[in-house]
């Protein structure tokens, strides 16, 4: 179908043009596809398509069982595994009635919180790529490999970290660990500054972002989204605050939320800056966690051949990318009936063929990155 | 020209003569464009490349040569033994010209190019316009390289340099007229000679017009050579390559040649036209040693702009289409045709010139980029401060 504009009544046709992008393509962060639909550089729509990455991970949950799937959720998000992680420990220990030992709760959140930083960080400095400043995202991921060391020291993984398991965490903190923790959050506090001098406050960068794709807070709810999207169109709902799990409500920390500073509330700038508050937040969680820790066991008694009784739990998981949701049914044996996933990147999915009409095609790229979908959660 | 033609049919000494004639021009220029333009291009490359790395905590090539500097030639060797891939689905006679056309473009434009008071392939009477003509050539190249390679990306890619390249050439245009002005001539040689060596003396710091007009010119030639932020037309993350998506092996190398290539020629214009170009201080009477001078002076002050070009593009993130127009049209443009008739009226109001004035200003640029190196200092020092390491 070709539709015919008049441009200023000068009788100058133009034709719509059907580009595809993707499913490789430099800025599509994994293997997404977008069919967009174009009149010159302005796009009409942007028809996410998507099952590229489906790896059927919730139907192999039914053959491996409970403890053989958690190295599996690392792969939902391999981005921020560690609160995938959290998320099927959750769902497994409610359904069996498994009570986590404190200490080992304090590793999860110290874990889940360094995983959170690394997620963003690689935002952070992905959204400055796909705007075309390459610095910053070195920058970016220079923070985001000492990250790295740390949570392999803690774990002996770099990006799958299979940290968690049903009934605590797998290893307890290595010795030394706290000082080293706090010593790196005192250095990345200033280098996240640095990142805001050089890229956040850039006119180009504010004026490429701001006012570009306005999620506003009525519309972020009707398409779901859910996580630091929903926050940067000024809702403040955060589940670590408002549904505390773990030990969440032992700690201080803010939900920031998108204040509009650059331009409209819910603009792309909003979205981006959400990831850099939230940095924040996490480096306040983890400074508490690290002083509070209590001594004692990790991990629960847990038997190894689990067999929670038959039931359905609902369990919900603050990750990188918001709401993660865990459907679980157990039919009473060593297998689980059905696992669902709910990610955060999948209804952000959905909302870019409705923002996409009238951008152009480089805002799509701004879209895509400030809403940091990963691909692989959008499909599992 | 029947003068011409008759010596040239004339008689066997005639056309001995201008074919001894024509065959020093082409020695000369051979000497020129392999001895000094591709190995300038492709030394950039490799510049390029350590200063990104140095600035983006990396360490960039460092494996062929010392501190990788043969990087270029391996890349080149590398590139001219690959595969050349023409695609089926595009047009082959035109998939195949357009990265000559590129290149024919950025190597004509250095025959005005000077590179010492004696130094220039030709001193033409229009220097800086066949300068601007010829560069122009480049946009025609990119154009065929989009259309041909018959893939959308591309097309795209190539719409938008000609839109950038076109527009761009106004403010560029306007850049370049006060210094016109100011020297009354088109010829480079002209223009350096109307500039002393002492940098008050340069056009630069004719009066605020002509130092606003220096900047604007650096801004428009940044966009004319597709470079951070106007590098819309190969937007990687937008774009996939550009207009060179569908090319591969030797044909890409020579886009980016002509686009190392240029950014010498930015650095060399910028130097010629506003910051005395080849002079030096009289210091010696001996002529090689002049020369030898004289081409050190053009060619550091080539190299400082080339550098502030690749720092730029390792800071800035990349304008949008529409922006780029804006700022053409609305902002660089009026800018302009303020400088040239500010310069104009400096001229009638000061003929001489206010050196009061060129002190000052000369004084000002000298403080701001003392401030800029101080900044860069202190965060450097910041920098180191901060070293945080898992050993410890």
């Amino acid at each position: 179908m070709s539709v015919e504009i008049e441009v200023e009544g000068q009788g100058l046709a133009t034709e719509e043009m059907t580009l595809n992008m993707g499913p490789q393509h430099p800025s599509t962060h994994g293997v997404l596809r977008f069919i967009v639909k174009a009149d010159g550089e302005v796009m009409r729509t942007a028809i996410p398509d998507i099952g590229y990455l489906h790896r059927s991970i919730e139907k192999i949950a039914e053959k491996v069982g409970w403890h053989g799937f958690m190295p599996y959720t690392d792969r939902v998000d391999y981005v921020a595994a560690m609160t995938a992680n959290q998320g099927w420990g959750m769902a497994s220990e409610k359904l069996a009635g498994i009570e986590v030992p404190k200490r080992g709760e304090y590793c999860r959140t110290i874990a889940g919180e360094l995983g959170r930083i690394c997620s963003h960080l690689l935002a952070i400095g992905a959204t400055g790529m796909d705007i075309g400043a390459i610095t910053p995202f070195t920058h970016a991921l220079r923070e985001r490999e000492m990250i790295n060391d740390l949570i392999e020291e803690l774990c002996g993984a770099r990006l799958t970290y299979n940290y968690m398991r049903i009934g605590g965490v797998a290893w307890d903190l290595p010795p030394g660990y706290q000082e080293k923790v706090l010593e790196y959050l005192d250095h990345l506090e200033p280098t996240i500054h640095e990142i805001n001098d050089l890229l956040s406050y850039n006119k180009i960068y504010v004026e490429r972002l701001a006012n570009v794709a306005v999620v506003s807070p009525a519309m972020a709810k009707n398409f779901n989204l859910v996580g630091p999207n929903l926050r940067a169109s000024g809702v403040k709902y955060d589940l670590r605050k408002d549904q505390p799990y773990s030990v969440y409500d032992e700690f201080e920390f803010d939900v920031p939320i998108g204040e509009g500073e650059m331009g409209q509330v819910g603009d792309c700038w909003d979205r981006y800056m959400m990831r850099i508050k939230e940095v924040f937040e996490s480096i306040k969680i983890l400074r508490q966690a690290l002083r509070q820790i209590p001594d004692g066991p990790v991990i629960a008694k847990v038997p190894r051949n689990l067999k929670p009784p038959a039931g359905d739990v609902h369990v919900r998981v603050e990750g990188a990318r918001g709401d993660m949701s865990w459907y679980v049914a157990s039919d009473g044996t060593e297998f689980p009936y059905r696992v669902h996933i709910r990610t955060g990147s999948w209804t952000a999915m959905s909302i870019i063929q409705e923002l996409s009409r009238g951008l152009m095609i480089a805002d799509l790229v701004a879209v895509i990155a400030t809403f940091d979908i990963v691909a692989p959660e959008v499909d599992r | 020209m029947q003068e011409y033609l008759t010596t040239l049919l004339g008689g066997a000494e005639g056309l001995a003569l201008e074919v001894g004639y024509l065959l020093g021009m082409l020695a000369f220029g051979a000497i020129v464009v392999f001895g000094f333009i591709l190995p300038v291009a492709g030394i950039t490359s490799w510049l390029e490349r350590r200063v990104w790395a140095r600035m983006q905590s990396r360490i960039g090539p460092n494996r062929v040569g010392p501190f990788g500097f043969l990087q270029w030639l391996a890349d080149g060797l590398k590139n001219l033994l690959k595969e050349d891939v023409i695609p089926t689905a595009v047009d082959p006679r035109l998939f195949r010209i357009a990265p000559y056309v590129v290149v024919v473009g950025f190597v004509a434009a250095f025959v005005a190019v000077p590179f010492g008071a004696n130094l220039i392939i030709a001193d033409l009477n229009i220097g800086i316009l066949y300068v601007t003509a010829a560069t122009s050539l480049v946009v025609v190249g990119i154009l065929i390289a989009g259309w041909s390679s018959n893939n959308k990306w591309s097309m795209l890619g190539g719409i938008r340099s000609a839109t950038q390249i076109v527009s761009y050439e106004i403010p560029a245009g306007l850049g370049i007229f006060p210094v016109v002005l100011l020297s009354g001539t088109l010829s480079m040689q002209g223009i350096i000679e109307a500039q002393g060596w002492q940098p008050w003396n340069w056009h630069m710091f004719h009066s605020p017009f002509a130092l606003a007009a220096f900047l604007l010119f650096f801004v428009s030639a940044l966009a004319e050579g597709n470079r951070t932020p106007f590098d819309l037309p190969e937007a990687e993350s937008e774009l996939v390559a550009g207009f060179a998506t569908e090319y591969s092996g030797m044909r890409m190398l020579l886009f980016f040649l002509a686009e190392w290539g240029n950014l010498y020629l930015i650095g060399a214009l910028m130097a010629t036209l506003y910051m005395g170009g080849w002079q030096v201080p009289p210091f010696t009477e001996n002529a090689v040693l002049l020369g030898v001078a004289q081409f050190l002076s053009i060619f550091l002050k080539s190299c400082f702009w080339v550098f502030v070009a690749m720092w730029i593009r390792a800071t800035l993130p990349r304008v949008r289409v529409d922006q780029l127009m804006t700022l053409c049209w609305k902002y660089l443009v009026p800018i302009g045709l303020v400088c040239v008739l500010g310069t104009a009226v400096t001229m009638v109001v000061a003929p001489e010139g206010i050196l009061g004035l060129r002190f000052a200003m000369f004084g000002l640029v000298v403080l701001v980029i003392a401030n800029f190196f101080r900044r860069v200092v202190f965060h450097l020092r910041r920098a180191k401060g901060m070293g945080w390491t898992i050993a410890g």
